[in-house]
């Protein structure tokens, strides 16, 4: 039982990161939908988990938040938003798909050694949980750093904010109020981004971010 | 029974006049309730002086935060006076509506009580979600002008905030889980009271990577040189008032939590030295700011610069650490804080009066209107750091601390606050002096927030009472 949770999370968590470099690569708007939902998906799985292994009941609500909110709602709004905007043939990416993949590689390396190396107190399954949710941070931002998209910066914030919660679950017993919070944050800050979706909208016919650039005043 | 002590009422008086101001229409009355609910706040600070209350699972106040609670509070309120003629002139040459005032004002209100919760919490997490929600509604307001400028503007600073948040949220994980084996299971793992005694336990070498990931997070908000980049945008394209309370307040709010996770850093004896760490961000942010100031075109952003370059001195004096560089630090937080939000009162009349931002469009102030002119003199004078106001004092104190102990660092910082105040007169000379240039026509504004702040940094310049001497020595050796 032993070594089955530890596998069954590890596989989780791997998972995680995985989809994290289908996000990196996805070149359609209703692809990165997708995987986005697929994303937390996946992550409301490996929080289902932990609560299962760390016998926390109250994880069960963060899993719960994670699916209904992050893996059907807000990829739906998002896709509502793609339909009205007519933006889905956008793909705008900074660099090509094999510098970024090679990247993201070296900075899943780069967590693991990091990671691996400061946390030998700490148990085998939040090490590893640790390390995993730095990489799918880093991920998260490389993707940020790599979409010139709006919608794509958006889905990068959140995979960073899913990766947060994969960590805050796999630290033993940290307290609720911290995941629901980030939960609700989340909820705050896509209504935020919802709304400045619609605007830049309204002033530029495009939600490419390079847009707006050209209006940045004297840096 | 909600307001049974001063710690309460700093928290629930922001808001309830929050969601009060958010169904109130008409803004005379809202901004008067705004000037008000803030000056109760402020009133409510000023008792925390005499009756205490004791520190909570959640929520504390002690010698260190209390100086935070008082600046930001009586900032705030001066800010909501200042906002209330600022306001009604966007009103009425139509840049804003009613409705975008209501909203304004209720944001008001809940950033001051994001801001005094992250002030007052007594918890590592609690202490991140008030200073992500000081975040967004702070945004919302950057971006209320809804012009192309204010719209980058936001997005920006929200996108970068919030990779700044989310480094700092895993920052603040790893401490729970270098806290956790020692402590137990928990709020107890979280809560900085309990934190405080027994880090020494910890592991070092989680601790250290805590601190970078917090250090990189807190430091975006704080505007350090790396990450700084929302910071001019943000200031320049939104509502002065909020320039005013960014640079007076937020920065601070932000350098708060990590002065309180650098006091866990160097508690635990074997972990990294956060200093200089600290003292390298300060001293970059410093210099480049510096050299910023001189290619500035935007008035609003020549301050904004002037702010990351205060920033940078503050945390490097905290980065030498020490009883006087953390007094001078102290100090220079209060008076640059004073002074900034006084400057940005004149230049928010300015630019209404003028109808521009552009430094180029902008002269001969002194002239055309005399007294916002010779405010905004005094102001930039003291922020350069000119004898005799207090930001002089605060500045000699951080360099000759600085001397005694590391003379080469200060050979740089000596070098980038000469710098700054070269550009900052050069800019000076041509906005308030020669001939006036643009509209003559007169400001109706409110004088008094500005003057009475200038007045406080002059007094400090001259004479500092010897109580808030003490006081802030005080709190100076327990930050050491």
């Amino acid at each position: 039982m032993e070594f089955l949770s530890y596998d069954v999370a590890h596989m989780l968590a791997g998972g995680m990161v995985l989809v994290s470099f289908m996000l990196l690569y996805q070149d359609r708007m209703y692809g990165l939908l997708k995987v986005f939902a697929l994303h937390a998906f996946v992550l409301s799985l490996s929080v289902a988990w932990e609560a299962l292994v760390q016998d926390a009941p109250h994880l069960y609500i963060t899993a719960a938040i994670a699916l209904i909110v992050k893996a059907i709602i807000i990829p739906l709004a998002l896709r509502r938003i793609v339909i009205r905007l007519n933006i889905h043939r956008t793909v705008e990416t900074v660099a090509g798909i094999g510098p970024t993949m090679l990247a993201g590689i070296g900075l899943v390396a780069l967590s693991m050694a990091l990671m691996l190396q400061v946390t030998p107190g700490a148990d085998a399954l939040s090490r590893q949980d640790l390390a995993f949710a730095l990489a799918v941070i880093l991920l998260g931002l490389l993707m940020m750093v790599s979409r010139r998209n709006a919608v794509g910066q958006v889905i990068g914030l959140m995979s960073i904010e899913n990766g947060l919660i994969l960590a805050a679950a796999g630290a033993n017993g940290m307290p609720l109020v911290v995941e629901i919070s980030v939960a609700f944050s989340v909820l705050v800050a896509f209504m935020v981004i919802g709304i400045f979706l619609f605007r830049i909208r309204e002033r530029f016919d495009t939600v490419d971010v390079q847009a707006l650039d050209n209006f940045r005043g004297d840096r | 029974m909600l307001l049974s002590n001063g710690l309460d009422a700093v928290l629930v008086i922001p808001l309830v006049s929050a969601v009060i101001l958010a169904f109130l229409p008409g803004y005379r009355s809202a901004a008067l309730v705004n000037v008000l609910a803030s000056f109760l706040t402020f009133l409510a600070a000023l008792t925390l002086l005499w009756v205490r209350p004791l520190p909570g699972p959640l929520l504390q106040v002690d010698d260190l935060n209390i100086v935070f609670i008082i600046l930001n509070t009586l900032v705030g309120f001066t800010t909501s006076v200042f906002s209330a003629t600022y306001i009604a002139h966007e009103l009425e040459t139509g840049r804003l509506t009613p409705t975008h005032l209501r909203f304004y004002h209720a944001m008001y209100q809940a950033m001051m009580f994001a801001m005094n919760l992250t002030l007052v919490a007594n918890n590592t997490g609690l202490m991140w979600v008030a200073i992500e929600l000081a975040t967004l509604s702070t945004v919302l307001m950057v971006g209320m002008y809804r012009t192309p400028e204010a719209l980058e503007a936001a997005w920006k600073y929200f996108i970068l905030g919030s990779v700044g948040i989310a480094l700092a949220l895993f920052g603040t994980i790893l401490f729970y889980v270098a806290a956790e084996p020692v402590i137990g299971q928990g709020l107890d793992a979280m809560t900085w009271t309990i934190l405080i005694k027994r880090v020494a336990e910890f592991d070092p070498a989680l601790l250290n990577v805590a601190f970078v990931f917090l250090l990189l997070g807190y430091g975006t908000k704080v505007g350090l040189a790396p990450v700084h980049a929302w910071l001019p945008d943000a200031h320049a394209e939104g509502p002065t008032p909020i320039s005013a309370v960014l640079s007076g307040l937020l920065l601070n709010v932000a350098l708060y939590a990590l002065l309180r996770f650098k006091l866990l850093m160097t508690a635990n004896t074997q972990a990294i030295a956060p200093g200089p760490l600290m003292i390298t961000m300060g001293i970059t942010s410093l210099i480049f700011a510096a050299f910023m100031l001189y290619r500035r075109r935007d008035i609003k952003r020549l301050f904004a610069y002037s702010s990351i370059e205060h920033m940078g001195i503050i945390t490097f004096a905290f980065g030498m650490g020490g009883p006087l560089a953390n007094f001078a630090g102290l100090l220079h937080m209060t008076m640059h804080s004073l002074t900034k939000s006084a400057i940005f009162f004149a230049v928010g009349h300015i630019a209404q009066v003028k109808g521009t931002q552009k430094i180029a469009d902008i002269k001969g102030l002194t002239v055309s209107h005399p007294l916002l002119g010779w405010g905004l003199v005094v102001g930039v004078l003291a922020i350069a750091g000119l004898p005799p106001f207090g930001v002089f004092m605060s500045e000699f104190l951080v360099v000759s601390s600085t001397f005694s102990r590391q003379p080469y660092l200060a050979i740089l910082l000596v070098f980038g606050i000469l710098v700054a105040f070269g550009a900052l007169l050069l800019r000076l000379n041509s906005l308030a002096f020669g001939e006036p240039k643009g509209s003559m026509a007169p400001v109706k504004a409110s004088f008094v927030p500005m003057f009475v702040h200038l007045a406080l940094v002059l007094t400090a310049g001259l004479y500092l009472p010897g109580p808030l001497v003490r006081w802030f020595q005080h709190v100076a050796q327990l930050l050491a």
